[in-house]
Order: C-alpha cells, then sequence, then structure tokens
C-alpha cells in the first residue's frame, strides 16, 4: 500500500467527510460545549460545568415536559404500528380502488405540520369543530380536548396519528410485499385461518419492519414539537408541553441556550438509548426466534 | 374407486382461456404427470385441483367427494410448491406440524408422523433447523415431508425437480419412485420433462394449447402417439415429420412415398387412413437406421455422440430434415452421404389434422 493511494483514496470521500463534519460533528460538539456554559443568544457567556445539567435535575417545568413527551409517545407509538400495519394489510391489494386509499391514506403525510394543526384545530374546537359538532348532535356536551389538561395529550396524539400513519403503512406495505405469495398458498392448504395465517405467517416475516417503524416512530415522536407548540402553545399549564417544545421556549423564548443544550443533550441521550434498548431487545428475540 | 374426477373444467383468465373441457379420471393410488410446454395449462390445473385458483365451469371429485367449493385445506389434498414455500422462521419440525395443528391433530399424534415421515425421508438430524440453514435437496424433502405428514388423499407436486441441480434431480426421482410405493394415495406431479414423466409416472396426460392431448401409460404415450403435438413433444430428439403421398397399391398396410421417391412399407391399415387429405409420416430415430441397403440416402448436416448411440441429422436428397440413428462407435462426419433405412414397421402416418395412425397389432 502506497501513501499516494491513500491520498486519493481520501479525496474522493472528502467532500462527504467535510460536509458530515460541518453540519453533523461540529453542531452535536458545539451543543455539547454550549450545555457546560451559561450563554444567551448574544454574549460569549462562561464555563459553568455541569451546572446546567444540575438545574434540570430539578426543574419541574422539565420533569413535566419529560414526563408529557414519555406519555405521548406511548400513546403514539403502539397505535400508529397497529393502524399502519391494518391499514397496509388490507390495501396490500392490486384493484385500483385499494390504490386510491393508499393514496389517500399517504396524502396527510405531505401536509406541513402548520397545515395538519389548522385542521386539527377546526376538528377538535369544542365551540365550532367537527367533533364539538358532532359530540352536540348526539346530545352529549362537547369536549375540551384543547384545554382540558387530560384530553390535551390524547388529541395530540390523534393529530400526531392522523398526520404520520402514511409511511409507516408504505413500509409495511413494502415488507408484505416482499412475502412470497406461495407461502399464503402454503397456509391455505395447510388449513390455516386468517388469523393463524396472520400470527404466524405476516407478523414473523413483517418483524423486521415492525422493529423498523417502532424506533423510527420512537424516536420521532420523542421530538415531538410542531403540533405542540401550535395547537396549544404546550398549554394548559404545561400539561402539553413536550421536551422540544421545553427546549424551543428556554432556548428562544428565555434566551438561555447553555441551559437549553443541556436538555437537548439529555433528550439526545434518552433517545439514543431507548433506540438501542428496542434494537437490542428485538435483535435478542430474532436470534432466538421465538415467537 | 376412482380416486380424483375432473368433469369439464374449464377456465379463462380475463379474456385468455388456459383449459378448455378438460375431463379425466384417476384410479386409486396412481401416480399421474401432467406433461407440457409452458403454457399449456397444467399448472393451472394443479392449482384448480388443489383450490389455488377456482374452476369457470366443471367439477372436482376425490374419492366420491366433490371438493371444488371446499377451501384448499378442506379438500384432503397436500401440495409440494416448485419452489418449495417452506415457512422461513420455522424450524423444519414446525413446518411440518403446522398443518397438523390448524387440523387440529393430537400432539403425539403429530410427532409420530413426524418421526415417521423424518425417517422415510432420512431427514432426522434436520429437524430443529431452519430452512435458510438448507440445502436446496433438503428443502425439497422437508417439503415432501410437509406433505406426506398430512396423509392426504391425494399429493400434487409442482415441477417438484425443477430447482435441484442434475445429480439431485436423478436421485430425487429415484426416491419419489419410491416414495409412490409407500404413500396410499394418488400422485399428480407437473413437469415439462418427459424423462420425469415417463420413468415416475403410472400414466402421463400430455397437454397442450389448453386441452389434454393424449392420456396413457408412458410407452403408450411414446409407441402410439395421438397427434403430431405428442408425437414431437415426447421423445428425444424429436420424431422426424415428412411429408409423404399413398403409394398405389391394394395391400392390406398403407406404403407411402417420401418426397425423394423412396418408398416406406408401413403396418398401418390402409382402410383406417383418410382418403383425402395430406398425409405425413413420423420417424423415430431408432426406426431410421444408418447404413444398410435398400434404404435412401442422406446427407449429413450434424453429428451427436452420445456414446452408446449416435445421432445423424440428415437430409435427404429433396431437402427433407431426418434424424437417424447410428452405432455409438459411427465414423460418420459432417458432410458425408449415408445411406439411411427406415423401418416402416415402426413409422407412424399422421392425417392433415394432425391425428396419428399407428401400425397395427400383429
Amino acid at each position: 500500500m502506497t501513501s499516494a493511494r491513500d491520498w486519493r483514496g481520501l479525496l474522493f470521500v472528502a467532500p462527504f467527510v467535510l460536509l458530515y463534519c460541518l453540519i453533523l460533528v461540529f453542531p452535536l460538539l458545539r451543543g455539547l460545549w454550549l450545555s457546560l456554559n451559561q450563554v444567551d443568544l448574544f454574549g460569549f457567556g462562561h464555563f459553568v460545568g455541569g451546572a446546567n445539567y444540575a438545574r434540570l435535575i430539578h426543574d419541574p417545568i422539565f420533569r413535566t415536559s419529560m414526563i408529557n413527551t414519555f406519555e405521548v409517545t406511548l400513546m403514539i407509538v403502539p397505535v400508529l404500528t397497529v393502524l399502519a400495519f391494518a391499514l397496509a394489510l388490507a390495501l396490500n391489494s392490486a384493484t385500483k380502488s385499494a390504490a386510491i386509499l393508499r393514496g389517500i391514506f399517504f396524502s396527510s403525510a405531505v401536509l406541513s405540520v402548520t397545515i395538519v394543526t389548522l385542521i386539527w384545530r377546526f376538528v377538535l374546537a369544542p365551540d365550532a369543530g367537527l367533533l364539538g359538532y358532532l359530540w352536540t348532535e348526539l346530545g352529549w356536551k362537547p369536549l375540551p380536548f384543547l384545554s382540558d389538561a387530560h384530553l390535551v395529550l390524547p388529541a395530540l396524539a390523534i393529530t400526531t396519528i392522523w398526520w404520520s400513519v402514511g409511511f409507516p403503512m408504505l413500509l409495511f406495505l413494502a415488507g408484505l410485499q416482499q412475502i412470497p405469495h406461495d407461502m399464503y398458498e402454503a397456509a391455505a392448504l395447510d388449513n390455516a385461518s386468517w388469523w393463524t395465517t396472520l400470527r404466524h405467517i405476516t407478523v414473523p416475516a413483517l418483524r423486521r419492519t415492525i422493529v423498523l417503524v417502532v424506533m423510527l416512530q420512537t424516536a420521532a415522536q420523542l421530538q415531538l414539537f410542531g403540533q405542540s407548540q401550535l395547537l396549544t402553545a404546550g398549554g394548559p399549564s404545561g400539561a402539553s408541553r413536550t421536551a422540544v417544545l421545553f427546549l424551543f421556549e428556554t432556548a428562544f423564548g428565555q434566551w438561555e441556550l447553555g441551559y437549553a443544550s443541556a436538555a437537548a443533550e439529555v433528550l439526545f441521550v434518552i433517545i439514543l438509548a431507548v433506540t438501542i434498548t428496542q434494537y437490542w431487545a428485538t435483535g435478542r428475540a430474532t436470534a432466538q426466534g421465538g415467537d | 374407486m376412482a380416486s380424483l374426477e375432473l368433469k369439464g373444467v374449464r377456465k379463462s383468465f380475463g379474456s385468455t382461456p388456459v383449459l378448455d373441457d378438460v375431463s379425466l379420471t384417476l384410479e386409486a393410488r396412481e401416480f399421474i404427470a401432467f406433461l407440457g410446454p409452458s403454457g399449456s395449462g397444467k399448472s393451472t390445473l394443479l392449482r384448480i385441483i388443489a383450490g389455488l385458483e377456482s374452476a369457470d365451469a366443471g367439477e372436482v371429485w376425490l374419492e366420491g367427494r366433490r371438493i371444488d367449493r371446499l377451501p384448499p385445506g378442506e379438500r384432503g389434498v397436500a401440495m409440494v410448491f416448485q419452489h418449495y414455500a417452506l415457512y422461513p422462521h420455522m424450524s423444519v419440525r414446525e413446518n411440518m406440524a403446522f398443518g397438523l395443528r390448524n387440523a387440529r391433530i393430537a400432539s403425539d399424534e403429530i410427532d409420530r408422523r413426524i418421526t415417521d415421515a423424518a425417517r422415510v425421508l432420512e431427514i432426522e438430524p434436520l429437524l430443529e433447523r431452519k430452512p435458510e440453514q438448507m440445502s436446496g435437496g433438503q428443502r425439497q424433502r422437508v417439503a415432501i415431508g410437509r406433505a406426506l405428514v398430512k396423509e392426504p388423499k391425494l399429493f400434487l407436486l409442482d415441477e417438484p425437480l425443477s430447482n435441484l441441480d442434475a445429480a439431485l434431480r436423478l436421485r430425487t426421482r429415484v426416491e419419489l419412485a419410491q416414495l409412490k410405493q409407500r404413500v396410499d394415495a394418488a400422485v399428480i406431479m407437473v413437469t415439462h420433462d418427459q424423462a420425469e414423466a415417463m420413468t415416475l409416472a403410472d400414466r402421463i396426460v400430455v397437454m397442450n394449447d389448453r386441452r389434454i392431448q393424449q392420456v396413457g401409460r408412458p410407452m403408450e404415450i411414446y409407441s402410439r402417439p395421438a397427434n403430431t403435438f405428442v408425437a414431437q413433444f415426447v421423445g428425444s430428439p424429436a420424431m422426424t415429420l415428412a411429408a409423404v403421398s399413398l403409394a398405389g397399391g391394394s395391400g392390406e398396410y398403407a406404403a407411402v412415398q417420401l418426397g425423394d421417391g423412396t418408398l416406406v412399407k408401413t403396418r398401418v391399415r390402409r382402410s383406417a387412413l383418410p382418403k383425402q387429405g395430406e398425409l405425413r409420416i413420423g420417424i423415430r430415430p431408432e426406426a431410421a437406421r444408418v447404413g444398410g441397403k435398400g434404404g435412401t440416402n442422406g446427407k449429413v448436416d450434424l453429428v451427436e455422440r452420445l456414446g452408446e448411440r449416435t445421432l445423424i441429422y440428415a437430409r435427404l436428397s429433396d431437402g427433407q430434415p431426418i434424424t437417424a440413428e447410428d452405432a455409438g462407435d459411427s465414423r460418420v462426419k459432417i458432410g458425408d452421404e449415408v445411406p439411411i433405412k427406415i423401418d416402416g414397421a415402426a413409422a407412424h402416418i399422421f392425417d392433415a389434422n394432425g391425428a396419428g395412425y399407428h401400425a397395427a397389432d400383429a
């Protein structure tokens, strides 16, 4: 191996490496550094060590926002996964109507969060919203989805599920189409019912896709932000403030960049830990071949 | 009692008909091969019997019970798929047990059947393996085992040997023949390989162009082909077909004249042949020997040395191609002019519609 050849090789990867360092590695390290400083949007700040992290531990607003984030993620991910799977199962056919419905269910995914929250504000508003109208028609009292501390997280979850179901549905459809058709024919000859076929043929064949969807969605929903900011601004009284909304408010409302960065690092570590745990747990289950 | 009965089965895919009025009866424990080229409808027919396709018209009966309206799992048939279709996340044992569990068979009975089948197929060491950990031949055995444990009334084999290499194919062919002796059920095998059909089947159903062309024992199909399609499809290399004219005379058997003037005295009854229309003679390579006197001459286009015999592809003086046979140590070369003696007693005659006429039984 000659060093000249090494250099030529490096030249080929240099554009990527430079860009990668510039937009990923540098901000990551910069964020880490910021989290160890007390700094506002305009000043240079000064080094405070772990003080920002110590403050986070005792900050009830941060704690509530983390709990809210976990709660809403737990509401969204299982329902979203099952719903996307069910839609994919129902729409996995070559008919024209299935193709149209696939398009319709995916269409929400191309909307921006602004449009999505606007639409759901019309649906959820108790006085003039679609659900409020429906409730009134049924003779019930309209539910104040966006102003009740117990209903606001489910409302965020419903909005998010409606918005996000398209992509996991596509992943499941792609997975379903990978399953050889003769597998189902063999199952039919093996007298397997619809449910048995689903449980013993389809779900095991989609195990990797299910893991992928759960991991991607968990990581995405732990960063839920726009829906909470635009629908409720974190209210009522912080009941729908998520971790990223907390960061945003701290950084760009209170101009405490160092403190916000510390919160961001904590969230980063948590997302990383959750994802690695899921990967490890499902990897082990797959290796054991357990159903 | 008849095992399987097909009555007037028809099937179209959209506007394309694939099966046209197919009727067939299988005897008990009979091994039948559906033989035909791609697109002949043989696989569709198998899938209709299995219940994986529905017939547009007609009935399917198995051991006195009409099954064409039953779901596949309730028909009493088991199928070995061309690509095996083993469940990838299940072990061999689970693959074999799956259908039995769905049929609510007691677990000790399931174990007994799996143990028996594994012993017969010599797959006992593989029982805890997953399909991805096995070779093609092993998967094939497992696929057969999965069918075997169901103790079906009818086995359906869809091109069972097509995915195996040549050596394994021969071995598996022998094993299938042995398996046939063990099972108390009829077997239908779909194949486009005539050697498989000839060696394994009790009877061959030759299919082409949506219809059954001929049903018969292997040697019957070979020596008394019903029409030109069967004559050319079965037998390798294909039978030579040459236009002939009926020679004059009043003998019991027809004599015909080839384009180059050669007279061939067949053993086909003159009275059986149509009075009008074109005729063609069918000559298998073994009925056209190189050498001898009183025959015709051909110019050699190609020589194929097979070891125990040599195939000579030649042209008669009028340009008619003919495939003849010579001894294994033949010295014939391309371009040679060789004498060819045609055995009229083994020749066939086909009429303008392609229907075959054969040597009358002496």
